[in-house]
């Protein structure tokens, strides 16, 4: 046996509040205590491989030549060539996918930088010194995620039309900052929360400032958690296809709608196909994997840890 | 800061005038939440802006006649444009195929999640290597995910799944395998398909989640005890499993609801697949009928209210436990 650490996390749903646990002992339990049946472990892999066979075909078959790549049976192991992301980068059909990368890069990343701007602030108004009724204010935020974003649609499109804004980059913009900031909100407010009341009380007594508190106290403990909440809203931005496709056209046109050009058949296209897959997933699997160990508690808007 | 002060915080506020020193007690700490509610404001109206008016647009349009191509009929219609909605048959069938959809993708994403954070929660060698990989089908580019479905998988005559298919049968030397013509045989089941695949890695993690914050102690009792692992898991686990499961439904059901990039690109809505977002967006984008559009997507919304209001109980009853 190994060394079992009593850990207080047996609260029963009704009595939450009444024997509230220190979180600083809820920790992961060590897997240890169940014995290792090599079975398991073959089982796992075998699955994670099935489930990771897609993504790993998209990347092998965007390194074939487009005949090696439609064959059937299919040629695992044609020989590899960078055909299929020449023909994506515009080598031969002309079509150039920068602008649209830039775009997405653009809206994603700006939008970002605004909702972590306009979340903090409500974050720490909702943990650290919560206003009145910050319960409320919490679940109106969520709510509005709730609300089907093409409902909404219809009038988006008539303002941008109207005020000459449609296929302009900061109508996505604002509207993707809208859509992630509710999740940033709930997100840093778990974060926030986890910054340990004793120490915010310690540093006032000590005489601590709002900045030398915010920079002192709060930013080490939340970082990680800032950190993971831009990447998670970076990933929302990147993938979104409905307003884009709406709302944009021929100049502000993002990733995802430049893939939607691949949606009907033209020949033999799969390796560029696959090319354009994985170049435009490249940055959301990059971000997911940097978040890997916070996207969990970001993913279920902090309510599980 | 403790779930006390959020429960008095849903109190009425006390009726009978409260003496003087009470009353500046009061005035100070109004004029506390004042200063606390500064940096809550700009994020605040943001939000109400650009989330709410439009909906409020839509429900005004849901009640005219529209359509841009026909602009001089523009005009008060009354319910007409929700009579169209409950009326019309290609919407009843999208109404239809939304709710098949997510139940079929959010169930089976969990069943399948809950076998692999089972199989995750047990020790092996290689065990981060392996949840990397399976979290990968979500960090697919929702629209790549399903050009990498249509085109690279489900594609009948150079498909990975035929191609396979062939393969296996020629091992045993058959040249006369199953080809499956997916997207035109099975729509639905191909579009339930890549998204089962997408959501099952969400599903998981939220799962694992809760499988690690099991109650050690009663685990290693019951363990003592001589409970055999069935018994530890439908009487230990499971119940401890339940909120992260109603938890991953409900938010697996808020997205899956809305799809869209999956309905357009595998099938563009043809043969039955066509969801309520799909549809509305076709009211609106190919008939031009902004009235019929709008009051779909009120109707949306109303349904989705209901979905909504059970997602937001059980995030609460959740949020009320974790915080202190």
């Amino acid at each position: 046996m190994s060394t079992s650490i009593s850990v207080p996390t047996s609260r029963d749903p009704g009595d939450a509040g009444v024997a509230p646990a220190p979180r600083t002992l809820r920790k992961r339990r060590s897997p240890s205590t169940e014995r290792r049946n090599p079975l398991v472990g073959l089982g796992a892999w075998v699955v994670g491989l099935f489930f990771a066979s897609p993504v790993l075909w998209m990347v092998l078959t965007s390194f074939h030549s487009e005949t090696d790549a439609a064959t059937n049976p299919p040629s695992v192991a044609a020989g590899l060539t960078l055909d299929g992301y020449r023909t994506f980068f515009g080598a031969t059909s002309g079509a150039n996918p920068w602008p649209p990368l830039i775009n997405s890069l653009t809206a994603s990343l700006v939008s970002t930088a605004l909702v972590i701007l306009l979340a903090l602030p409500a974050a720490y108004a909702l943990s650290i010194k919560p206003v009145r009724k910050w319960t409320d204010v919490l679940f109106f935020l969520l709510s509005t995620k709730m609300l089907p974003i093409v409902a909404g649609l219809l009038p988006l499109y008539l303002f941008a039309l109207n005020t000459g804004s449609l296929d302009q980059i900061w109508v996505l913009i604002v509207l993707y900052t809208s859509m992630n900031l509710p999740i940033a909100v709930w997100m840093m407010r778990s974060f926030l929360a986890e910054v340990p009341v004793e120490m915010l009380e310690a540093a006032a007594l000590d005489g601590a400032g709002l900045v030398t508190t915010l920079r002192r106290v709060v930013a080490p403990v939340a970082m990680p958690g800032i950190a993971a909440t831009a990447l998670i809203c970076f990933i929302f931005s990147w993938n979104e296809l409905l307003l884009a496709q709406t709302l944009t056209g021929v100049v502000a046109g993002t990733a995802p709608v430049f893939l939607t050009s691949f949606v009907t058949s033209q020949g033999l296209f799969l390796a560029q196909v696959c090319a354009a897959a994985t170049v435009i997933s490249l940055p959301v699997l990059a971000a997911g994997f940097a978040a890997q160990d916070k996207l969990v508690q970001g993913l279920s808007l902090g309510a599980v840890k | 800061m403790t779930v006390g002060s959020a429960v008095r915080a849903s109190q009425p506020p006390s009726t009978p005038a409260p003496p003087a020193p009470v009353q500046k007690a009061e005035a100070r700490a109004r004029a506390t939440n004042r200063k606390r509610r500064l940096p809550l404001l700009p994020a605040l109206v943001f939000v109400i802006v650009v989330t709410q008016l439009p909906f409020v647009a839509t429900l005004v349009i849901s009640f005219m006649e529209w359509n841009a191509l026909y602009p001089d009929r523009r005009g008060f219609a009354g319910f007409a444009n929700y009579v169209e909605v409950f009326s019309d048959a290609r919407l009843r069938s999208s109404v239809f195929t939304t709710v098949l959809l997510t139940a079929t993708v959010v169930v089976v994403s969990l069943v399948l999640g809950l076998g692999l954070a089972l199989l995750l929660d047990r020790p092996f060698r290689g065990r981060a290597l392996v949840r990397t990989m399976l979290i990968a089908p979500f960090l697919v580019v929702p629209v790549a995910a399903a050009l990498l479905w249509k085109h690279a998988l489900l594609n009948p005559s150079y498909g990975l799944v035929n191609g396979t298919l062939n393969w296996v049968w020629g091992l045993f030397g058959s040249n006369d395998p199953p080809q499956v013509v997916w997207l035109t045989q099975f729509p639905l089941l191909s579009v339930e398909a890549s998204l089962i695949w997408q959501w099952t890695p969400f599903m998981m993690l939220i799962l694992l989640a809760g499988l690690q914050s099991r109650p050690l102690d009663v685990v290693e009792a019951a363990r003592m005890d001589g409970a055999t692992s069935w018994q530890i898991f439908r009487f230990i686990t499971f119940p401890h499993l339940r909120r992260y499961l109603e938890l991953g439904g409900l938010l697996g059901s808020i997205y899956v609801v809305q799809n869209f990039d999956a309905v357009f690109t595998l099938t563009s809505g043809a043969l039955g697949t066509a969801n309520v977002p799909y549809s509305i967006y076709q009211t609106f984008f190919n008939a031009r009928d902004y009235g019929l559009a709008s009051a779909t997507g009120v109707v949306a919304v109303v349904g989705t209210i209901v979905i909504a209001t059970f997602a937001l109980r059980v995030v609460s009853s959740l949020f009320q436990e974790e915080n202190r």
